[in-house]
């Protein structure tokens, strides 16, 4: 096991190295130039050459690079060019509300998906089952900013149930979380209704149901425990889908996290602030599936983890 | 009718009557129908479209200088420069399945070059390949892609090339792990043991095995591409305006939606119809050439 755990966190250091290093070389080459950004429209040739030099940005890639990892590994991931704040201190400002927005993604998709998974499992082959599967694929077929605008419309500008936009109380997070989780949604509901199937399959709930239980307490007690364990270990590999979710989402209901912030920071070509998303972007997938795989043996002792 | 004897199964495209199970499904017909819809009003576009696509029409706007709802004369309405909705729907339609086919086809293609390779070859080209996808893995695909989008100056053609380099690892690991299990049946041992040379084997026994997998993940991987390049098209890195394209029509009009909703709803549920053809028709594939997936019904 430690053996394991250690070989995959040299292996997830290797990818996030990886990362950083393609991010960097996409961004070195960008044929916009962030000094001219910088130095607004009117700088004389010499006031962006001091800039430049200023910022470091006239060495070598290599050389930059390098300085930006040396950084990185001290947990200083450079200036924003355009707000003179760190990234880290403005990536802290935004990551609670994107958390939050995740975490309420994360507990809509499962509410729905599983909940419609285990009906349609219940009700397996009869008209209600096809009819919900139907559903799930409208779910993953649905573009969320579309998703997002036809809440927006019906239950914020007709209704009037929740706020059109902005972040503050429980009633701002309601409509970007069942956005941002409906897509999921679709596809835990598929997966949940097959590993209900297959647990409701099992010798044990015949037991169960030979010893006379009812049908809510097999349901319940025996079959959905079992059935929900696999879905479990799918969240940490989720987390990517997510991050690219939330820069829609966020940009739709003006929700001020880390999505609006890189979307920001790459129409301004703001380099070191697109950089800091990036890679706490893929730490947090790497992470989410390095979880994944940890608890998977966890929840069935038959696999060993290699 | 006979074919000689093989050491092999012979590697037929498809089984037969593969296109006739397909049928038998409602969902998959449900999904062609879309499809042949789509790809119609696509194709005849020039034809059927009642206006120009970028004609601001005088009388497409109301007094007020606003959109008009859908009527006889304008059936899907006008956008907020008076242009006909219907005609930039069916000039979308052209933008849509050009990414979506080229967009998809080259991800498959370098999805399967790179999963074949990995997988046939293995050794430490197989390891650098597949550590390389494991990598890309951890990109978020969607900020990767706006990056790249704004860093080229998006023109259909980059859309299409973007969307595929971030969507090509999916194919990667499936074809991967389809080629080492094949690599390791019987016939390919008995090919090698007749002395096939190594091209034989991954032409003749290999790639055409491949097949039904690389029919079911490009059909489900065009809904995918879809969705994507309406969203990136949808947050302005997609393709340009004035060429329409689905994703680009909401993009144009969302600020004023709840005046108008129409010009988000209308191209908003082609949109979600053209994902869910593709999906409909690749699911039913899979039951259809996979056996093994089927059972859960």
């Amino acid at each position: 096991m430690a053996g394991y755990l250690f070989r995959r966190l040299v292996q997830s250091a290797l990818i996030l190295l990886g990362v950083s290093f393609i991010t960097f070389v996409l961004l070195y080459v960008l044929p916009a130039d962030p000094v001219r950004q910088i130095a607004g429209r009117s700088a004389t040739a010499q006031t962006v050459e001091n800039i430049r030099q200023q910022l470091g940005l006239d060495q070598p890639m290599l050389v930059q690079y390098w300085r930006y990892l040396t950084g990185l590994v001290q947990g200083d991931m450079g200036r924003s060019y355009l707000q003179k704040t760190e990234v880290s201190t403005l990536i802290a400002a935004r990551l609670p509300a994107s958390l939050l927005l995740m975490a309420g993604g994360i507990a809509c998709e499962l509410l729905i998906g599983l909940t419609l998974g285990v009906v349609a499992a219940v009700f397996r082959g009869r008209p209600l089952d096809q009819g919900l599967m139907v559903v799930s694929f409208v779910a993953v077929s649905a573009p969320q900013f579309v998703v997002g605008l036809l809440l927006l419309y019906v239950f914020a500008v007709q209704l009037g149930w929740f706020p059109i936009g902005g972040y503050g109380t429980a009633a701002h997070l309601v409509l970007p979380a069942v956005t941002l989780g409906i897509m999921g949604s679709g596809w835990y509901s598929r997966m949940m209704r097959s590993s209900m199937v297959e647990v409701l399959r099992q010798d044990y709930i015949r037991t169960a149901r030979a010893k006379g239980l009812t049908r809510a307490r097999i349901l319940i007690r025996h079959a959905l425990p079992n059935a929900i364990l696999p879905i479990i270990a799918m969240i940490g590999i989720d987390i990517g889908i997510f991050m690219g979710g939330i820069v829609v989402v966020e940009s739709v209901f003006g929700w001020p996290g880390i999505g609006q912030l890189a979307w920001q920071a790459i129409q301004r070509v703001d380099i070191p602030v697109i950089m800091g998303v990036t890679m706490v972007s893929a730490a947090a997938i790497v992470l989410g599936n390095l979880l994944a795989d940890l608890i998977t043996p966890l929840i069935d002792p038959r696999i060993k983890l290699r | 009718m006979s074919e000689p004897v093989q050491t092999a199964p012979a590697p037929a495209a498809l089984p037969a009557g593969t296109l006739r199970r397909l049928m038998r499904r409602k969902l998959a017909l449900f999904g062609l129908a879309i499809i042949f819809l789509v790809v119609g009003g696509a194709v005849f576009a020039p034809w059927i479209a009642p206006y120009a696509p970028d004609d601001q029409l005088f009388e497409g706007l109301t007094l007020f200088g606003e959109p008009m709802p859908p009527s006889a004369a304008f059936l899907m309405g006008t956008d907020l420069l008076g242009r006909d909705l219907f005609s930039r729907m069916l000039y979308g339609a052209q933008t849509s399945l050009i990414i979506g086919v080229v967009a998809n086809g080259v991800a498959l293609v370098i999805g399967t070059l790179v999963g074949v390779l990995a997988g046939f070859l293995r050794g430490w080209i197989g390891a650098v390949l597949m550590r390389f996808t494991d990598l890309m893995m951890a990109f978020p695909a969607l900020l990767l892609a706006i990056c790249l989008a704004a860093i080229f100056q998006p023109s259909l053609w980059i859309v299409a090339m973007v969307i595929a380099l971030v969507n090509w690892v999916q194919t990667a690991r499936v074809v991967y792990t389809e080629t080492t299990s094949l690599a390791e049946r019987e016939f390919i041992a008995a090919e090698k043991t007749l002395g096939a040379s190594r091209a034989r084997i991954l032409f003749k026994h290999i790639l055409p095995h491949l097949i039904p997998t690389l029919i079911v993940w490009g059909t489900l991987g065009i809904s995918v591409t879809v969705l994507l390049e309406a969203t990136l098209s949808f947050l302005g890195v997609g393709v340009q305006p004035p060429t329409p394209s689905w994703g680009n029509i909401i993009f144009e009009n969302q600020t004023y939606f709840q005046a108008a909703p129409w010009l988000v709803f209308i191209p908003g549920a082609a949109i979600l119809l053209l994902a869910l053809a593709f999906n409909l028709v690749g699911d039913a594939l899979r039951d259809v050439l996979d056996p093994t997936q089927r059972g859960n019904d």
